[in-house]
């Protein structure tokens, strides 16, 4: 086997300058204060100080001492949390970015799904965009003539091809996008969660289209938070934390570590300031508990008890239409449901718009509903239609022991999700 | 499913890197028909929705020279034109330096406006501003057939070498606009300041480049001070090329063609050295 992919001791420091966050608040003083600078700051630019150099400005590793190899052929997921440097690592290895440290190999042609539809013109119609975009991607003309028919099928925007793609739905132009990107036949394959988008039937295509892919050989290095994409397309998985390689592993190992650790303690998730991006504010998450019936803390359910799920929050400032909820889902990524705080219409009218403060909003999951295994609690908190304060779709993970459920004669593992106990009533009719 | 490119696939190696960057003209090459496909798609898109089209290529250079020639004609300049009828004298001008200032216009913002290409994929970034330059020959073409039709208005015929002699003369032209280009280019991609400087960099270049006077009066010593700005090199070569004014390429025209190919070579380090950081800074 040839190698594809080599990655030694790769690291990449950004640095946090001041240039981003100057006039945050558009402050006069501010303005002034930094007009009267201006001389200094020319005299630093010219001498290659000021934003290059070191000084003042704080710096950060998205990415520290990751060394790895893909062989050909294989398809290897990226697991890891907002911020784990997944998407910085994507970046280095298309090249778009280069790296402060290490050294990477890259075998043949990477073609980069990070963003779809770079570089359509809305002015120009689908067929031009496809040899634009395809050109882009680095596609010989000649090449794209030969695919243009398969990319319109697969597209399905056959009918609109020669209108302008500013008159498209932004689902054809997503599926437009798409083919084109998935036509590249690139010998490595760099894909992050595009699949996020679409509808489910055109997500299924891609992920078929993914698969192929696959097949035909090529390497294909797969980001997603969605577990069970994960799964279905890689045997082979390395999880990134804080800009570490903390582990390589066959994709269900993986998986399983990646949704056990990270947490900061069993059945308890807490938030420092450093966790919580600063596009959350005015919430601010504080704590996740899962507790038992007395109260306790546990890290390990029984299903035949209720499950309180405890979320505490900070508000720094009033929301009017605030809901706060959370996710349950398997490990696999199949949700099981989706809850809010003010689902029942009284404390809709009573908390829908909160004081700031400091809330906990608490809900107790009913005896018998857990399957046997693991399962994922994630957070939502956000205004209807109007704004996504915080999510965390993997806050806490916790166990689920079934001694005592219904069917326990059997020793055989039950499908689906649930296990909930039925009432179940026989009668002999004859 | 035909497979068209079968290549053994090139190892790239991807280095921190280090010290000035190479040129990498290799990879330009590789993406030559990217080239092709940028030009298109702004000739494409620069006139959609206009009602005038691609009469504004016309419309901008001629009205300008109407006004000169206004200006001109009732005294309010006092300007020599090598005794060239003064509407074709300043039109002559006005051609190469229309072509310079649409391409520093459009070029210096061509990084930023592509942003979303430049974080997202790699393509040599060379092409943006390059493309940005070129593109910008289609709009020349077709306000040199104004041209044509005032040289045949006032019987102005060129010598025969203008056939090889104005090309030579235009990519000179081009050889400056890219120069500079790259430069502001690279530039505001960190400093947006750019945009704000650039409409004062081109009025202030326009008055000390003989596009609406000749500088044939002028004293030798004038003249070498004259030809450290490469576009009057361009100027006076289009009016000597297309009208045989003036003395023809002399020591001037060669300073001028050394200081244009120092910027360009200048720019392209700059920008090459720049270009690492782009996708983390724009």
């Amino acid at each position: 086997m040839t190698t594809a992919i080599s990655v030694k001791d790769l690291g990449k420091k950004y640095r946090i300058g001041a240039a981003q966050t100057k006039f945050k608040y558009g402050m006069l003083r501010e303005v002034l204060v930094d007009a009267a600078m201006t001389p200094v700051r020319i005299y630093k630019a010219l001498t290659g100080k000021g934003a290059r150099g070191t000084t003042n400005t704080a710096s950060f590793w998205a990415l520290k001492d990751v060394t790895f190899d893909v062989e050909e052929g294989k398809v290897l997921g990226i697991i890891g949390r907002n911020g784990a440097g997944k998407s910085t690592l994507l970046k280095i290895l298309s090249r778009v970015t280069e790296p402060t440290l290490g050294t990477v190999s890259v075998r043949g042609r990477v073609g980069s799904l990070l963003e779809v539809g770079t570089g359509f013109h809305p002015e120009l119609t689908g067929r031009e965009n496809i040899f634009m975009n395809g050109a882009i991607l680095g596609m010989k003309n000649a090449e794209i003539e030969s695919k243009f028919d398969e990319i319109v099928d697969f597209s399905e925007v056959s009918q609109f091809i020669d209108t302008p793609v500013k008159r498209y739905s932004s689902g054809m132009y997503l599926r437009l996008a798409f083919a084109v990107a998935a036509h590249l036949e690139p010998e490595i394959l760099v894909v992050d969660e595009v699949l996020a988008v679409g509808d489910a039937e055109f997500q299924r295509k891609c992920l078929g289209k993914m698969g192929d892919v696959a097949q035909q050989g090529r390497t294909v290095l797969f980001v997603s938070h969605n577990m069970s994409a994960i799964m279905r397309l890689t045997q082979e998985a390395i999880v990134l934390n804080k800009g570490q390689l903390i582990m390589r592993a066959p994709t269900q190992e993986a998986v399983d570590f990646y949704l056990s650790s990270g947490q900061a303690q069993a059945g308890e998730r807490l938030w420092d300031g450093e966790d919580v991006p600063a596009s959350s504010a005015p919430f601010r998450p504080i704590s996740l508990k899962v507790k038992n019936r007395s109260g306790k803390v546990i890290d390990t359910v029984r299903s035949i008890e209720p499950v309180t799920v405890e979320f505490e929050y900070q508000l720094d400032a009033s929301i009017t239409g605030l809901r706060v909820g959370f996710y349950l889902s398997t490990m696999r990524g199949e949700f099981v449901l989706t809850s809010f705080d003010t689902d029942a219409p009284e404390l809709f009218e009573k908390f829908d718009s909160r004081k700031s403060g400091r809330y906990v909003s608490r809900a107790e999951i009913p005896a018998d509903i857990f399957n046997e295994g693991r399962y994922s609690l994630g957070v939502n908190a956000s205004s209807f239609g109007v704004r996504r304060y915080f999510m965390d779709e993997n806050a806490l993970a916790f166990n689920v022991d079934i001694s005592g459920a219904p069917g326990m004669q059997w020793g055989e593992p039950r499908v689906g999700p649930v296990r909930p106990r039925l009432s179940w009533k026989i009668e002999k009719i004859g | 499913m035909t497979e068209l490119i079968k290549h053994e696939p090139t190892t790239i190696y991807i280095k921190p890197p280090k010290g000035f960057a190479a040129l990498n003209l290799r990879d330009l090459w590789i993406y030559r028909e990217l080239v092709f496909f940028m030009i298109w798609r702004d000739i494409k898109v620069r006139y959609k929705q206009t009602m005038l089209g691609a009469l504004w290529a016309i419309i901008q250079p001629v009205l300008t020279m109407l006004v000169f020639n206004f200006l001109f004609t009732r005294g309010v300049i006092k300007v020599q034109s090598d005794g060239i009828p003064y509407p074709i004298f300043s039109y002559t001008g006005l051609l190469p330096w229309g072509l310079f200032v649409a391409a520093l216009n459009s070029a210096s913002r061509s990084l930023t406006s592509n942003h979303n290409m430049i974080t997202k994929i790699y393509f040599p970034r060379l092409i943006l501003p390059i493309a940005s330059v070129l593109g910008g020959l289609v709009d020349f073409v077709i306000a040199f057939i104004v041209l044509i039709g005032m040289m045949v208005y006032f019987k102005v015929s060129p010598a025969w070498n203008v056939l090889w002699t104005l090309p030579l003369f235009l990519i000179l032209a081009i050889v400056t606009a890219l120069g500079v280009s790259l430069w502001l280019a690279a530039i505001n991609v960190q400093y947006r300041d750019v945009n704000y400087a650039l409409p004062f960099l081109t009025q202030f270049w326009l008055f000390i480049t003989p596009v609406i006077y000749s500088s044939a009066g002028f004293s030798e010593k004038m003249q070498l001070a004259y030809s450290l700005n490469p576009m009057a090199g361009v100027v006076n070569g289009f009016r000597w090329a297309l009208l045989g004014s003036g003395n023809g390429p002399d020591t001037s025209l060669w300073v001028s063609v050394t200081i244009s190919f120092l910027i360009l070579f200048g720019g392209l380090f700059y920008f090459r050295n720049m270009e690492k950081t782009f996708a983390d800074t724009i």
